[in-house]
């Protein structure tokens, strides 16, 4: 919350989708550091691969994270509700990449100008300042794809 | 270690243990496994039965000055961590075991000699379904007393490295082809940041670090293929090796010094984000 009561987010950024904003304002919040890598990890836990009806392996390059180490793939499947974001991370050491694909999964069927707000640092609140290069390029293209997917998605609308 | 790892014909064969030799030692007062990864929620989601956690930026570095802890530092880390100059520690973690490899390093600086890395990693005692454990041990505090770091030995700096430049001694830029030709500033595929210019330092030659590890299950290639890599190199002279911060080139500097036996290898951990950006430094396309 800012000065005036307001959800940072809402206060100083574009709106983001409200089930993304939750789960990041909860674990930012968190001082402690292992209580904040226990909620990461809960949230990793909560990650479910994208359904064999929507793709299948091997899956295409197109929709593979161009920077991510935990090879993730991004799909975006427009549904009856909007668009739905399911994800793919093919190394079992991905425990980061599952975590921020349980996340981008709740931008599901958001508005397209919310998807669009997400910004590409919330990486840095979730995870903390003392990522490698390596690491949070990759959770931030994680990010910059599902963007990139939304506004083709309603390019083609 | 076990006869896999003998067979290989290394140099000092006793710098790796083998996932079995772990496995056999987890309950070995005298040794401490240490997981160091890159990705922080791999240790806490699961490691080794008795394994510590040593992390490569809140543990190892000082970001105030861009260097490394101290030698009160290091033995606070000791003594937190359960260790005495005897004890064997064992480094393993992600990435084929690059920031086991720089823990490793670091270690090193301290003259922490009586230390292993586990070949293949943290992906290769996954794969074989050995078991992890999301308890956290506790051991209790040992004193240590810490050498002065050794900066000469294992360690380059800016200054060092540019006379080394300029004698055209053997320098091994460790990343992939792309950063060392200019065409990327970056590893493939990750974001232009982290250097103003592309390129190499003049005279280096490339030898990506990845070549020196079989891409199946991640361990170290045998002695006769890391020659092949490394061989041209008389094993007497004195060698830099660099990278981008210096973590993949610790994992070079561990398979030249430990593997292959070379004595005068040192790490330039400043590497291409001191160097590309580094005011009069010059760099070759």
């Amino acid at each position: 919350m800012d000065r005036v009561g307001q959800r940072r987010w809402f206060a100083d950024r574009e709106v983001i989708p409200t089930a993304v904003a939750e789960i990041v304002d909860a674990i930012k919040n968190m001082e402690d550091r292992q209580e904040r890598i226990e909620a990461l990890i809960a949230l990793a836990n909560r990650f479910r691969e994208v359904p064999p009806e929507i793709a299948t392996r091997p899956f295409p390059d197109t929709n593979r994270v161009p920077a991510c180490e935990s090879q993730a793939y991004v799909f975006a499947f427009p549904s009856d509700l909007g668009l739905e974001f399911h994800f793919a991370v093919e190394n079992p050491q991905g425990v980061s990449a599952k975590a921020m694909a349980a996340l981008l999964q709740k931008a599901s069927c958001a508005p397209l100008d919310q998807i669009l707000s997400i910004p590409e640092d919330l990486v840095y609140d979730l995870f903390g300042r003392e990522l490698s290069m390596g690491k949070s390029a990759g959770l931030m293209e994680m990010i910059r794809m599902v963007k990139a997917l939304a506004k083709a998605s309603n390019r083609v609308d | 270690m076990n006869r896999a790892i003998e067979e290989r014909g290394y140099a000092i064969a006793d710098a790796l243990v083998s996932t079995e030799w772990v496995a056999r030692h987890l309950s070995d007062p005298g040794v401490r496994v240490i997981e160091s990864n890159e990705d922080p929620l791999l240790y806490p989601s699961g490691h080794i039965p008795g394994a510590v956690e040593v992390d490569w930026t809140r543990d190892l570095n000082d970001p105030l000055t861009r260097d490394y802890i101290d030698s009160e530092e290091f033995a606070s880390l000791m003594s937190r961590i359960g260790v005495t100059p005897d004890t064997t520690v064992v480094f393993y973690g992600d990435r084929n075991n690059w920031w086991a490899a720089y823990a490793f390093w670091v270690f090193s600086l301290f003259g922490h000699e009586n230390a292993r890395i586990m070949d293949g990693g943290r992906i290769k005692w996954v794969n074989e379904g050995r078991e992890l454990t999301t308890e956290v041990p506790v051991y209790p505090a040992t004193t240590y007393v810490a050498n002065p770091r050794d900066d000469v030995s294992n360690r380059a700096f800016r200054d060092e490295v540019l006379m080394h430049s300029k004698m055209r001694n053997v320098l091994i830029d460790v990343r992939s082809p792309e950063e060392f030709s200019g065409e990327r500033l970056h590893m493939p595929d990750f974001p232009n940041e982290g250097a103003l210019r592309g390129g190499h330092i003049p005279g280096a030659v490339n030898v990506p670090w990845a070549k020196a590890v079989n891409p199946e299950d991640g361990t170290f290639k045998s002695y006769d293929e890391l020659m092949e890599l490394y061989g041209q190199y008389g094993p007497d002279e004195d060698v830099i090796v660099y990278c981008r911060i210096g973590e993949r080139s610790s994992h070079t500097w561990f398979v030249m010094k430990y593997l292959l036996g070379f004595p005068n290898v040192r790490n330039y951990d400043g590497s291409w984000t001191e160097w590309g950006n580094g005011v009069g430094l010059p760099i070759e396309k």
